[in-house]
């Protein structure tokens, strides 16, 4: 199991050096420093001092690769690929183009993530399991048929139509909640109960219908119809020997995403402004800060990994069938 | 003087359009093609979303075909200078409703403008009132007394018009089809209205029906009023609303067209070589996979906005420029979007080299890549099928949400996307200017909507397991 584990992580490295060469390539051979200084500072009046001090004040006035005018290690270590691309497998996230600690931010910002996606998650669960659960229990007839069509409606509705219109309905029109903001503490509680609800609401249609699958596939295998042969009512078969199997799939996909809830939800986050690493990083594309941009990718792609590798533990968590080797 | 533009994504579509036609020709021969499609056919969901997509498609072709006017110039020695505009057919035939721009917003069917305005008096003083509209409800002489019996009365004979046009295309098509099945018409028409066909011809004209009269409402009314309201800048919204739809079309179906030879021929590959090219293939779509989507996609858009805007010498118009963004930003997306069909293939490949037929024709001494063209890619085909219609409508919903990051198409270009985004923050206006987002939200919905349908039917009609 342990050295499953270890295999596993190392697996990952390659990968992520491939993640890294990605976007070095499209940050800095696709487009030069130069040009990113120039989309900066504007793009008409802009001297090639103010390039160069731009340049220099972010790190960015190195040579690419290898730096033919150092010696030693120096000739591979001062450069914009060690510098800006190596430093991150240890986390080391340097400064935003606009000169802020980048993993101070993360630090601070992933908190409101959190408090939102983990809620969201496990209320968004717990609801879609029991709807799916209904329109199988009741499968073949029309409160079936009707609930996969209204799940095909609702899965076809904009996500930004749930934001917007739960925002105005129950945020403008009843009063209820504040239609956007953050609070620290205990406060924030009633600024997080509308992007909740309608993360959930929002996930209704395409969850439930997945699931539903789930469970009538579970339904048709050979256990169930033992069970029911032997004359368990229906409601026991769903509870006791559908709902645990079905499970594995249902844990399985949630276990690959948990490391993701770290950076939040990109349009949730700055429809509600809620402080996170969702809006941070939506801020960072708009004011165009490749620092954080590029951060972000990395992260992103080393909590995939994590949640590929959890995935697999947890089937030998939940299906003693599966043993790792 | 017409000159007919070819934008890169226009070309794309035609070739797209006539890929589609001549497979269609293809399968029609094939009884193992034929098959699964007249399942389709004889779906009534399926053939009642089929007709709402067409009506979407048609916008879209018309929107495709672009092309640029000459300006009216003497005395340049005989130089011919064309217009810096491109518009479309679409835009031919909606030029009324195009050219008659407002100040800014109007609510929908209005007749004043949403805000006040300082207007001089005959007799010389200034008030604030609300402005009469250039075009919504401009042939009203007293709009507090016409405006609701003219919508009433315009609607109705809208909607007659509408019917009889339906009555007559109907009656055609009845006769057509009693002439093919060699009945009566008045047989087929019974069997049709009892819902006794074959396929649902029922249904299908229902549908038809409903698109008729809409349209025909549409063209009456918009005519006269903003059916949808005009936006900031006093442009009608059901205008940008239709020339949204190529848009959303495309971004629908480009992008997972642009990767599908790689996704096709790498998943096979790796599933039936095996070996190194096997490593590779997973390596490739592991990487790409372990970026989150969208900051894939906002890296490459941002890296393509800082060439767009140093290179400005390469786009010789803006339609171009925008054009050519569109066309990248579905090359990005089916960067990230083709992983999932590739692995997909990848199993089933592995699946199908067990099997008796490919070692018998192993045995046979048949090449590999033969092996693959010829034995393996027909088989994997409703795998691919299924995944290009049901990928679609995920795409279109993505577009909205990538042009509200900025990361989108191009903000002078008409989308959904770019509608929401613009509209989104005049939530806040008393009272709310609500139907530029409505109208985006609707008209998605409803392609959205009848693309998933239409997928469940395609996939129901495809996939073996399903298949009774």
């Amino acid at each position: 199991m342990f050295a499953y584990i270890i295999r596993r992580v190392l697996y990952g490295i390659p990968i992520l050096i491939g993640v890294n060469l990605i976007t070095f390539v499209l940050f800095f051979v696709v487009n030069s420093p130069d040009d990113m200084a120039r989309m900066q500072l504007g793009m008409k009046h802009v001297t090639q001092e103010g390039i160069e001090k731009w340049k220099v004040e972010r790190g960015y006035d190195k040579p690419l690769l290898v730096n033919t005018q150092s010696d030693g290690v120096a000739v591979l270590t001062d450069t914009i690929f060690y510098e800006k691309s190596v430093k991150l497998f240890v986390f080391d996230f340097g400064r935003s183009d606009s000169g802020r600690d980048i993993a101070y931010d993360i630090g601070q910002r992933m908190w409101p993530s959190l408090a939102i996606a983990v809620p969201n998650l496990i209320i968004g669960l717990l609801a879609y399991i029991t709807f799916a659960l209904l329109v199988a229990f009741f499968r073949g007839t029309y409160l079936d048929v009707w609930g996969v069509v209204l799940c095909v409606v609702l899965m076809s509705v904009s996500g930004m139509f749930y934001i917007i219109g739960g925002q105005y309905l129950v945020g403008k029109l009843l009063h209820l909640v504040p239609v956007s903001g953050y609070d620290v503490g205990y406060d924030a509680i009633k600024f997080l109960i509308l992007p909740v609800l309608i993360g959930v609401v929002g996930g209704i249609g395409g969850s439930t219908r997945w699931y539903r699958t789930i469970f009538l596939e579970e339904m048709g295998k050979d256990y169930v119809r033992t069970a029911r042969a032997k004359g368990m009512a229906e409601l026991s078969v769903l509870f006791k020997h559908v709902l645990k199997n079905a499970m594995i799939p249902i844990l399985t996909g949630v276990v690959v995403v948990l490391p993701l809830l770290f950076m939040g939800s990109l349009i949730t986050e700055s429809f509600f402004g809620i402080p996170g690493l969702g809006s941070y990083t939506i801020d960072a594309i708009q004011r165009q800060d490749f620092a954080i941009v590029r951060a972000m990718v990395f992260l992103g792609s080393v909590l995939y990994i994590l949640g590929l590798i959890l995935t697999d533990l947890s089937y030998t968590l939940v299906d003693p069938r599966i043993r790792l080797s | 003087m017409i000159k007919p533009i070819l934008l890169w994504t226009d070309a794309l579509v035609f070739i797209l359009v006539t890929t589609i036609i001549l497979s269609a020709l293809y399968a029609r021969k094939k009884e193992h093609l034929r098959a699964p499609w007249r399942q389709v056919i004889r779906s009534r969901i399926g053939m009642a979303t089929m007709i709402v997509l067409m009506v979407y498609v048609c916008i879209g072709l018309l929107d495709s075909m672009h092309y640029q006017r000459e300006i009216n110039n003497n005395g340049n020695g005989g130089e011919i200078h064309y217009s810096a505009e491109v518009p479309s057919l679409l835009d031919y035939f909606m030029t009324p409703i195009r050219e008659t721009e407002e100040k800014t917003y109007s609510a929908p069917f209005a007749s004043h403008a949403y805000s006040r305005e300082t207007v001089q008096l005959d007799n010389g003083e200034q008030a604030r009132i609300y402005p009469r509209l250039k075009h919504g409800g401009a042939h009203l002489a007293d709009p507090e007394r016409d405006w609701f019996t003219d919508v009433i009365g315009k609607s109705a004979s809208a909607i007659m018009q509408g019917l009889l046009l339906w009555t007559v295309v109907v009656l055609l098509l009845v006769a057509w089809i009693a002439a093919r099945q060699s009945r009566s018409f008045a047989e087929m028409l019974q069997m049709i209205i009892k819902g006794r066909s074959d396929i649902p011809w029922r249904t299908m004209f229902v549908t038809l029906g409903l698109v008729i009269v809409l349209v025909v409402w549409c063209a009456t009314l918009g005519s006269k009023y903003h059916i949808l309201g005009t936006d900031k800048v006093g442009q009608d919204v059901f205008y940008q609303a239709l020339k949204s739809v190529r848009t959303g079309l495309i971004i629908g179906t480009l992008t997972t067209l642009v990767m599908l030879p790689f996704a096709v021929m790498l998943g096979i590959m790796a599933g039936y070589l095996r070996g190194w090219v096997d490593d590779v293939v997973q390596y490739l779509y592991t990487t790409l996979n372990s970026i989150p989507g969208v900051l894939l996609i906002a890296a490459a858009v941002l890296m393509m906005q800082v060439y767009i805007a140093t290179h400005p010498e390469l786009f010789n118009n803006n339609a171009a420029a925008a054009d050519l963004r569109l066309l990248f930003l579905c090359l990005i997306l089916g960067i990230t979007s083709w992983t999932g069909l590739c692995r997909m293939l990848r199993g089933e490949a592995m699946k199908l080299r067990e099997m008796d037929y490919i070692e018998a024709a192993v045995a046979f001494g048949v090449k590999k890549n033969k092996i693959i063209t010829r034995h393996i890619l027909p088989n994997v085909m409703h795998i691919v099928m299924i995944s290009i219609v049901l990928d679609f409508s995920g795409l279109v919903l993505a577009e909205a949400v990538l042009s509200y990051v900025g990361v989108g198409v191009d903000p002078t270009m008409y989308s959904w996307g770019n509608m929401i985004n613009g509209a989104r923050l005049e939530m806040a206006r008393e009272p709310m200017v609500w139907w530029s987002l409505l109208a985006a939200f609707i008209f998605m919905f409803v392609l959205v909507l009848a693309a998933n349908l239409f997928s469940d039917a395609v996939r129901d009609a495809f996939d073996p397991r399903l298949r009774k």
